[in-house]
Formats: C-alpha cells, structure tokens, sequence
C-alpha cells in the first residue's frame, strides 16, 4: 500500500502549528500590546512630572491648596472631594464595564445593552467633570504677582489665609490701557488678555492695606510656603515684581511654577482625550450590541475588547490622582 | 472564550459565589481605598508626616494604595486573573521593569538638578 504524503507529521506536536500558548484571541493580545505601550507613554509623562518637581522640589506649588473647589459650593474650600467624586464616577463606570462583558459571556443582549450605555453615561460625566475643573483652574481664584525671575507672589492676611487680588487693588480709572487686537491697526501684532490691575496698583494695594502679607513659592520646614515679614513684602512687590498673574496658562500660572499648569494641562488632557475616545469606541459598540451584530454572531468578545481599553483609562485615572493631587 | 472565573480575592480569603458578585465586592474595596486616601490627603496626619526613605511616609502610603488599586483593577476588572500565567507576566513585568527603570533615571536627574541650582552653580532666583 502505497502512502500519499498529505501531512507534515508533526500534528499534535509542539511545532505543529494550531497551537495557543497563550489561550487568548489576535484581538485580545493585540488590545494588551496597545495598552502595555499606552502605560508607558503615561509612564513617560508621570515620571517627566516627577522630573520637573524633583528639579523644583522646595518650590512646587501644593496641589491642595490649587483644587478647592466644588461646583456650585462657591466659596466653599473643598481640597480634593471633587477629583474623589471624579475618580468614584470613573471607577463606577468601569464596574458597569465589567458588568457588560459579564453579560455578553451569558448572551444577555437586553443587560450588555444597559450596562453599556451607563458605562457612557460616566465617561461622559467624566469628561464634563474635567471641562469644569480645567475651567477653574484657567480661571483663577486670588491672583499673584510674578517677579522678574519668574517667581510667583501671592497674598495672605496675618493669620495666614489667602487674599485675593480684587480685596485690596483698586484698579486705577485713569490709568486703563485697552487690549491691542489685530483689527486696531498692526494686523500682524496681537496681545493676550491684559491683567485686570497692574503691579504699581497692587503695590499701592498692599501699602494701603496694613495686614496684607507677601507669600513666596519657598517651601520651609513645615512644608508650607514662607510668608514675608510686612517688609520685605513691600520690597519684593516694588524691586520685582514685573507682571500680575491671574490664572493658569501654559506661560504663566498664579499657583506657582509654570511647569505645574504645562504638565497638569498635559497629563489630563491626554488622559481626557483617552477618555474621550473610549466614550465614542464604546457609543460604536453599544450601537452593535442594539442592532444585534453579536448576537448573530454568538459572541460578545468585542465588548470584551474595548472593555480592556476603558479599564485601562480607569487605571490611568488612579496614578494620574495620585501624582498630580495626592502625592 | 474563556468563562471560568476565579472568584476568590485576598489569597483566597474572601470567596464569592458568581462574578457579578465578586465585581461588587471589588468595587466596594476599591471605594474603601480611595476614601481611605481621601481622608490621609485632607487630615494629614502629623505622625506620617516624617521622612521614610527620602519620602513623607504619607506619600509612601498613597503610592502603596494606588498599586493596591491597579492590582484589583487589572487582575478582576480585565480579567487578569483567568488568563495564563505566561500572558499575565509577559504583560505585567516587561510593564514594571520599564516604568521603574524609566522612574529611577528620571527622578534621580531631577534631583541632581535640583542640587546644582541650589549649591549656587547656576543662579536663577532673583
């Protein structure tokens, strides 16, 4: 009996081929590689934050004393309770997440369904919730003095708490100069928004106001910033102060360092963008799941899928809290 | 698709009896931690305010509970926890070994800098 050579031998056998180590699908494997490099792009721009705070270690603004507000509490000085709320929101919609993929390992098309649409519900309150307090950072609360070496001065009252700019500076009526815009003229030349005082009124401000102080951005030993003797307040304001900072930018930053606002803006927008994404790959996927793709399909894996890239912003999300405002 | 899940956390410690019920229980943990790290940040206590290893030990504990977290967010919430062992430290230890590597260099620069400004070979603040 003559034998027809049609397989290589090897069937069954380590090389043979058909073999999956790993046990896991192209699609599962290659989600894990995009999110191994996407860590360590994250990891690049964390570990730069801690470079640049490392360089400025004894002047880098406290993160506490930056995120204290809360939406609709005006006034109110909330530390941190709403990136908590932020982080819960996150970490919730990742519950719903994982919920939905529970879901589809059981073809349940009604719950995948639910879970995915609240899972973009919270990506979208996310995203809302950093809009705000990108807003409130840009914004500005007190206001600062920015010297020649690019150093921020801020105000306090003698027992320690901040002053804002508009308490004590009258803005002087005569001395208003308007904002140069392309259209007055030099077409080519153009100007940012002008500071609402200039350093002449806030050191004529400050000379009016006998209990308001000069802060520096020095940390001293009980890691809070030095506080100015009346003094020296006064001497710093008049030899160099150069330009009155309100708010954050990515030149300048009433909170301190400007490295602090480039990385926060940096860092969160990425972040934020990848949230950003993960909502619309997911209004993708929930369009799916309604129309039934997957369950014609018999398999829910590509919730699976994108469920891994939305954990993976979840966890993003807990280092970025916890460098940018614990740490 | 795999759809056994390994349903007990903390070493087998707390067994849960189906997956959905084992995500909730993650998620309260998680709650617990981060209010946990909530609270450390408000009141800072005095007594964790000293230095451990060139660090408040506060901050020590906040990165500690923020591997907490990512550990329970990646072994139950992607399901690290039912995959193969060959996949879970391919994925995990190439991550970690890089982001140390990537930290050590980094930090340890920023400190070198830090010291050449402040030992006054090159003056910046005025």
């Amino acid at each position: 009996m003559s034998t027809t050579v049609v397989n290589t031998g090897t069937e069954g056998k380590t090389w043979g081929g058909g073999n999956k180590p790993l046990n896991a699908s192209y699609g599962k494997m290659m989600m894990w590689f995009f999110i191994v490099s996407d860590a360590l792009t994250f990891s690049g721009f964390l570990a730069a934050y801690g470079f640049s705070r490392f360089k400025f270690i004894d002047s880098w603004p406290i993160a506490d004393e930056v995120f204290t507000h809360f939406p609709f509490l005006h006034g109110v000085n909330a530390p941190m309770y709403y990136v908590a709320f932020m982080t819960f929101v996150l970490i919730m919609s990742s519950v719903t997440m994982v919920l939905a993929v529970d879901a589809g390992h059981h073809l349940n098309k009604a719950k995948v369904t639910l879970y995915m649409f609240l899972t973009i519900i919270g990506g979208l309150i996310f995203v809302g919730s950093q809009a705000w307090e990108w807003g409130t950072f840009i914004k500005g609360d007190y206001g600062a003095v920015q010297t020649k070496g690019g150093n921020i001065l801020q105000f306090v009252d003698t027992e320690g708490h901040r002053v804002a700019l508009r308490d004590f500076v009258v803005a002087d009526a005569h001395n208003e100069r308007t904002q140069h815009e392309r259209k007055e003229g030099l077409w080519f030349v153009s100007e940012g928004t002008l500071p609402t005082y200039t350093v002449e009124e806030v050191l004529h401000g400050l000379k009016s106001h006998e209990n308001v102080l000069v802060r520096t951005q020095i940390i001293n030993e009980a890691g809070e910033k030095t506080v100015l003797s009346r003094a020296k307040s006064l001497e710093q304001i008049e030899k160099n102060g150069k330009v009155v900072v309100e708010g954050a930018n990515l030149h300048v930053n009433e909170y301190g360092s400007p490295l602090f606002a480039d990385f926060f803006f940096f860092i969160t927008g990425f972040h934020g963008f990848h949230v950003f994404s993960g909502v619309v790959i997911n209004i993708i996927i929930f369009f799916n799941v309604v129309l039934g793709t997957y369950e014609r399909r018999k398999n829910y894996e590509m919730v699976e899928k994108v469920g891994l890239y939305w954990h993976f912003v979840d966890l993003v999300w807990v280092f970025v809290f916890t460098f940018f405002y614990l740490v | 698709m795999a759809h056994e899940h390994k349903l007990a956390i903390f070493r087998g410690l707390v067994k849960f009896k189906s997956n959905t019920q084992k995500i909730w229980g993650v998620l309260i943990f998680l709650t617990i931690v981060t209010a946990i790290e909530v609270v450390l940040g408000i009141i800072k206590p005095e007594i964790l305010m000293g230095k451990v290893l060139g660090m408040k030990a506060l901050n020590w504990i906040f990165i500690i509970l923020t591997i907490v977290k990512a550990y329970y967010i990646t072994w139950d919430f992607m399901h690290m926890r039912d995959e193969l062992k060959s996949l879970r430290r391919m994925v995990v230890w190439t991550t970690i070994f890089l982001i140390l590597y990537l930290i050590f260099i980094l930090l340890q620069e920023g400190g070198y800098v830090f010291n050449v400004y402040k030992d006054g070979f090159i003056k910046r603040d005025f």
